[in-house]
């Protein structure tokens, strides 16, 4: 293989922020996004919004999926919005919220940038698709 | 200005994200990369580069997080390339050494990158020692290369560390393992990790003997760093003492052990200066980069003139019909390109 060949693979940053303690989805998340090629960080349990903007500026993924259960998201989210933004690094990445989120809650994520929102029982094949189609180029 | 040199420009900057960039540019192999990493090239030369290797579950990411923490803590900037294995089926990845990262959350002169094997060893080697440049053209002032953790032969750590840092586990096995060929060899220190654990001491001391026996020593005589020996126009000292592996005992976990371990690899640092190792081994990390992009060139070459003759598919059947064989159709296809070469 030449070394001019592009060996192009989609990056995601599977995320769990704030307080709450549940990460099966993002484990299976995580494992989903694997099979289909991607390669994935995991952010570990726990983590501040600032400690996630800093993983998804260094790892320069092409996608952040934010997995929260806590129903602190209008909290969270808005807070590693504006730190990608400091970065330069929001208008190319794909913002995805994965967990329960009340539908007022969803078009107000939207509006600050999340493209989508993935709730409870959403198909894993349309989340990997949607990140398919929708991934940015790097 | 493009896109290249604006890129480089903010990485030269110290900006993170053009940092990021070029590490992703550099991976994914983009049109344009080789102009970046050519651009990087007189910016580097300052970082202390250290590769930590050794076997799965050794305590490698603690260990690195832990070294990462006490630098910073004196004042140095901090690089880490972690790389994580991919998988064969669908090239996928879970790059999981970040989460050990703890002491150093929030801290963005840490600059931690994960990267994947994509199943190709020999290439990452060449993008891993490219990461390590943009890292050092950045400032930082230590990079830490963290391997895959993959076994016993891996090896290729050595063509981009100054300081190769081999963990065993405790009970990592008997006498005939330390005989063995391959990363006991390219240590320049061992660490005998979770040294509170049963067989630690056992281990130290069969590490020890190993030593003392003149196994895996890197000795400023004998260039077995899995290079070929490149032609050596530097005055060689010759009244330095060859360096014997120093081992240190470390419980990662508990940060035990790593101010000892940093000391140590201040003295291998010092002893590389002064008997012009770090020379020798930076020309034969050179003579080997050229090496590998002119292979690369060729092998692309090659690739464009077996397309040309409409791809290896198109000889299968005439082989599998024992109408011609491999070696046969490799002369037909090099040929010309050998001829071109031959009239030059």
């Amino acid at each position: 293989m030449s070394t001019d060949q592009s060996q192009r693979s989609i990056r995601c940053l599977v995320a769990k922020v704030g307080l709450d303690g549940h990460d099966r989805g993002a484990h299976v998340i995580a494992r989903a996004f694997r099979d289909a090629g991607f390669e994935v960080i995991y952010s570990g349990l726990h983590k501040a919004p600032d400690e996630i903007v800093q993983a998804a500026v260094q790892e320069d993924v092409n996608v952040l999926g934010i997995s929260i259960l806590s129903g602190a998201h209008n909290t969270l989210v808005p807070k590693i919005v504006a730190g990608l933004k400091e970065y330069d690094a929001f208008d190319d990445t794909l913002i995805l919220v994965g967990g329960v989120i009340p539908d007022d809650d969803k078009a107000e994520l939207k509006e600050l940038g999340v493209s989508e929102v993935f709730g409870p029982g959403t198909p894993m094949e349309e989340t990997v698709e949607y990140v398919r189609e929708n991934a940015p180029e790097r | 200005m493009s896109e290249s040199a604006g890129l480089l420009e903010d990485l030269l900057a110290g900006k993170h994200r053009a940092l990021a960039r070029v590490i992703t540019k550099i991976e994914n192999h983009d049109p344009g990369y080789r102009e970046l990493v050519s651009g990087l090239y007189e910016h580097t030369g300052h970082a202390e580069v250290i590769g930590i290797t050794g076997s799965p579950g050794a305590g490698k990411s603690t260990l690195v997080d832990k070294l990462a923490e006490h630098y910073r803590e004196q004042g140095e900037t901090v690089g880490v390339v972690a790389i994580d294995p991919s998988s064969p089926y669908t090239g996928g990845a879970v790059l999981g050494d970040r989460i050990r990262m703890a002491s150093n959350v929030g801290d963005m002169d840490v600059f931690f990158r994960s990267m994947s094997a994509r199943g190709n060893l020999g290439g990452l080697s060449t993008a891993t020692a490219d990461a390590v440049k943009a890292m050092d053209a950045f400032g930082k002032d230590k990079v830490i290369i963290e391997t895959v953790g993959a076994g016993q032969n891996e090896i290729d750590i050595v063509g981009a560390a100054d300081t190769v840092c081999v963990l065993v586990p405790p009970g990592a096995g008997d006498n005939v393992q330390m005989l063995k060929a391959g990363i006991l060899e390219i240590a320049d220190v061992f660490v005998v990790n979770k040294a509170d654990m049963d067989g630690a001491d056992r281990t130290v001391q069969e590490l020890t003997e190993m030593v003392h026996l003149g196994q895996g020593s890197t000795t400023v005589d004998a260039g077995h760093h899995g290079f070929d020996e490149v032609e050596m126009d530097l005055d060689m000292p010759t009244d330095t003492d060859p360096w014997k592996p120093p081992i240190v005992e470390t419980i990662a976990i508990d940060g035990e052990g790593v101010v000892d371990l940093v000391e140590t690899f201040a003295e291998h640092r010092q002893f590389l200066e002064d008997s012009g190792e770090l020379t020798r081994r930076r020309r034969q990390r050179v003579a080997e980069e050229i090496r590998t992009l002119l292979r690369d060139d060729a092998a692309g070459l090659v690739a464009a003139e077996l397309e040309d003759h409409g791809g290896v598919g198109a000889f299968l059947d005439d082989v599998m019909a024992g109408d011609t064989d491999p070696y046969t159709i490799a002369d037909d296809v090099m040929g010309p390109i050998r001829d071109c070469v031959e009239e030059q």
